[in-house]
């Protein structure tokens, strides 16, 4: 029954707007289809709406206090645009949001704040400033029930009533449509400066980035790169090298950015000769890891598995042994990019497997829509976080019309 | 007595006190358990000390399948359960009922490892805060939230309310330093959340876990990130004659870029008892004071405070002066690590935990100093400065049933201003108790529903840790 509720495409200007649709969508029980500008429709399972809903048209800055480190900004509003603004004062969004729109088909700067909370990706500097999710600081949304509610707040610190903001991220629209984002921003570094290694092999690769990762420099990046995804990058010192690339990146002021790089370089001395770049360069590279340069020409099935560093080695290595795969290591190994060859399950069975005997988690980032509706796209849950998750979903949305099954069946 | 009044408790459960301590006792006999009255003494109260009230009976376990069978008893005999850490929750998070059971988790106090490669430790839940750096220390690892009661406060606690700390400016609270948690549910069941890697798969359960204070669940283990000590850390002290100089200068430097691992911020009579206490050589002759305190090598450490030096220029600084050395920096920190102590050799005082928007500052410190002439109160205020969150401690007398009173409001009315000027009612203390009442001041009757909504998601009978976080009228939501 979808009662009077007109299907089709809807774009609220205003979050009452959208809590009225929402409230009519579950009046009448239309599934709906949540989504920002769409750049991330095709990962995550096909959702069967009724009709799309999408935050595009909430867009602007309501509060920008860079003394504060506070951003609070309408949920369809570009990225890109956000990054730009935060630049004018010399700051960012410290989590470095993965970029997928190239690797889906879309262009770099165009997903949704909305959308980078919902599902959380957050690029190599997360193993320093923390998560999308960990900069969150409060949230507007609207609930399945057509509610608007509010969690969280614009402060740096807040323990009043339960953490539902920061719950959200990750949430991929299957608990509420979030409206209205507060963001903790940081000030961006004048100088990032990068210790590349050459021709490691993955489990010194791995020992190398985390004898980095443990030291007091404040290292804000460390992945190491298959030498076949090695030669997509532009940099001819790092596309040209013809072997793995292993990256370690500071940032700090010039004089500590210099001087921490320096001892890096010195502690991996038993790890061959070390390259340095310099800011220009090291930029330039960074944005090609966030932007996934390496697994954009080719739209072979990619997945993104979290796991411990120290085990991240032995894992690819299992599923290696049973299929031909293409490993980035990001976060010194516990961030692992699996290129996989376009079987029909595009992995997925090895992976899981693998998966449950080493411990962490695998989400298949790109996939043909087969693949996509035939396996699960999200790690399977135990049966009682399956059931707590079900708990919650309904706690948000009692009558499920928020982008269901996009990431369970059911749910 | 004051006004915060409790949830009536169960005459059938007291009825049947008897048959419930002998069935406890039964269940978990490794467990110890606390049923004479005497010994129940030592748990009627937190931190909130103006409170208290006799617990129906203490288990204390020590291992998660004991914290389950009790857990499970309680669920099915209706019995209501109040988890407890150390017991220094300041808004009354641990307060027990008189027919609930309390749970303390201090028993399960065991380092289970502590795994460098991977810069993570898994410990027990009734381990305190510091232990866990201590544990880590020896391969110059710490974990980083860093509440002023770490000595004693237990993870588990920290867990409960989220807890911050001094230097979470730069390393973040409780929620971004755990990975994974092991916790009972209500009616017995463990669940694993999280795991050895960063950011656990479906629903952030960990991000409504963390600051749930107690009503979700029992979280028996915990694994924390660690990450490496910095090289050396070393303050300076800023004086200024206004708190407004004060407060646009903690600005002025976060906009200049540097992001200080600390700055804390006293006012006058937090100075002058602090330094009374423990001449820690801070100046006398300002009326605000900032310690600001920077990471890294002897000459990163000279070239940042260096910095901080020349913005704090612009903002007409009365004293200006870096320490010199460890034991001047170890001093420093002592005056104001000492300082809720200190002020509580004066006098009784309560501690507000309001978060303000940097911005307001000026006026927030303003407005309560008006706030508490008005209530005929002396107030100190020492706080975190870079992220807002307020801490002025009201000075009055707990042996005046009037008095109490009188503070409360005053306490609130000071809550409500940290509302109205855009922050909130707690940065890290949590609710609790002491704060339930004023909930519907920052959040609408929506709000509160959703968050009840999803309390009953984990806790359908409302057994843990009731009577606390939300108003006590209306709850149960549909």
């Amino acid at each position: 029954m979808t009662g009077h509720m007109r299907l089709g495409f809807h774009a609220p200007e205003t979050v009452e707007e959208l809590a009225h649709l929402v409230g009519e969508a579950m009046d009448t029980r239309t599934p709906l289809e949540v989504m920002g500008r769409g750049t991330k429709r095709e990962l995550g399972r096909p959702v069967r709406s009724g009709a799309v809903v999408s935050t595009e048209s909430l867009t602007g800055v309501t509060l920008y206090e860079p003394t504060e480190l506070v951003l609070v900004v309408k949920a369809g509003t570009p990225v890109g645009k956000i990054e730009e603004l935060l630049a004018e004062s010399d700051q960012m969004l410290p989590f470095e949001p993965v970029d997928l729109g190239p690797v889906l088909g879309y262009g770099p700067g165009q997903a949704t704040v909305g959308g980078m909370i919902a599902t959380n990706f957050s690029g190599s500097r997360r193993i320093l400033s923390g998560s999308a999710r960990d900069h969150v600081l409060g949230v507007t949304a609207v609930n399945g029930r057509g509610e608007i509610i509010k969690a969280g707040g614009r402060v740096m610190k807040n323990v009043t009533g339960y953490d539902l903001g920061r719950a959200l991220a990750g949430s991929w629209g299957t608990l509420a449509i979030m409206t209205e984002v507060a963001l903790k921003v940081l000030p961006a570094q004048s100088e990032t400066r990068t210790v590349l290694c050459f021709g490691l092999p993955d489990a010194t690769a791995i020992e190398a980035m985390s004898l980095a990762h443990g030291t007091p420099f404040e290292v804000s990046g460390t992945v190491h790169i298959h030498a076949e995804l090695a030669k997509r990058f532009t940099d001819e010192g790092i596309s040209g090298a013809g072997t793995s690339v292993t990256a370690i990146r500071v940032e700090n002021l010039p004089a500590s950015a210099r001087y921490r790089a320096n001892r890096l370089r010195q502690m991996l001395q038993a790890y061959g000769p070390a390259l340095e770049l310099e800011t220009g360069r090291s930029r330039l590279f960074w944005n090609e890891v966030r932007t996934l340069r390496m697994f954009q020409k080719t739209p072979l099935p990619l997945w993104r598995i979290s796991t411990a560093p120290s085990k991240a080695p032995k894992l690819v290595a299992s599923i290696a042994r049973k299929i031909e795969v293409r490993p980035v290591y990001d976060w010194s190994g516990g961030l692992i990019w699996l290129e996989t060859p376009p079987l029909s399950d595009a992995g997925a069975v090895e992976i899981r497997r693998t998966l449950a005997e080493f411990g962490g988690h695998g989400t298949l980032i790109r996939a043909d829509d087969q693949a996509r509706a035939a396996i699960d796209v999200f790690q399977p849950l135990d049966p009682p976080l399956a059931a707590l998750t079900a708990r919650v979903k309904q706690a948000f949305d009692p009558d499920g019309i928020l982008n269901p099954g996009r990431m369970y069946p059911g749910i | 007595m004051s006004h915060i009044s409790l949830p009536a408790p169960d005459p059938s459960v007291l009825a049947r006190r008897n048959d419930i301590v002998k069935q406890l006792k039964k269940l978990a006999p490794e467990a110890s358990m606390i049923s004479d009255q005497e010994g129940r003494r030592a748990f009627e109260s937190d931190a909130l000390t103006a409170y208290r009230c006799l617990p129906l009976a203490v288990m204390l376990p020590t291992t998660t399948e004991e914290v389950s069978k009790i857990l499970r008893f309680c669920h099915d005999n209706h019995v209501k359960v109040v988890p407890r850490g150390a017991g220094t929750s300041l808004c009354g998070g641990a307060l027990p009922l008189e027919d609930a059971v309390v749970l303390c988790l201090t028993r399960m106090n065991q380092v289970l490892s502590i795994n460098t490669a991977d810069r993570v430790a898994r410990v027990q839940a009734g381990l305190t805060n510091s232990g866990i750096t201590q544990a880590a220390a020896a391969e110059g690892f710490f974990y980083a939230p860093d509440p002023s009661s770490q000595i004693a406060c237990t993870i588990g606690g920290n867990i409960a309310t989220n807890s911050g700390g001094a230097h979470c400016l730069k390393y973040g609270v409780t929620v971004n330093n755990v990975l994974a948690v092991r916790i009972v549910m209500m009616n017995g069941e463990i669940l694993d959340i999280g795991g050895d890697y960063l950011d656990a798969p479906g629903y952030d359960f960990l991000a409504l876990i963390i600051g749930s204070e107690g009503q979700f669940g029992v979280v028996t283990e915990v694994t924390v990130r660690l990450l490496k000590a910095p090289e050396g850390a070393r303050p300076m002290l800023l004086g200024f004659d206004s708190t407004e100089q004060a407060a646009a200068c903690v600005g002025g430097i976060i906009a200049a870029g540097i992001v200080p691992v600390a700055i804390e911020f006293m006012d006058r009579p937090a100075i002058h008892v602090c330094e009374h206490f423990v001449a820690a050589g801070y100046p006398l002759d300002v009326e605000a004071l900032l310690i600001v305190e920077v990471e890294g090598s002897e000459d990163e450490i000279d070239t940042l405070l260096e910095r901080i030096g020349e913005i704090a220029r612009d903002y007409n600084p009365v004293t200006m002066h870096r320490s010199q050395s460890a034991e001047e920096s170890a001093k420093i920190w002592k005056g104001r690590k000492a300082a809720f102590g200190a002020i509580g050799q004066l006098s009784d005082y309560i501690c507000m935990d309001g978060v303000i928007p940097l911005s307001k500052l000026p006026k927030a410190l303003d407005e309560i100093g008006w706030i508490c002439r008005k209530y005929r109160f002396d107030v100190a205020n020492i706080f975190h400065a870079g992220d807002g969150n307020l801490h002025p401690l009201i000075l009055y007398n707990a042996n005046d049933h009037l008095q109490l009173e009188r503070v409360e409001l005053c306490g609130a009315e000071i809550l409500k201003l940290c509302v109205d000027l855009g922050g909130c009612l707690t940065g890290e203390h949590g609710v609790g108790i002491e704060k339930r009442e004023l909930m519907q001041v920052q959040f609408s009757d929506a709000d509160l529903a959703q968050q009840m909504r999803v309390k009953q998601a984990f806790d359908p009978e409302w057994l843990l840790n009731p009577g606390k976080v939300f108003p006590l009228e209306g709850r149960k939501v549909q």
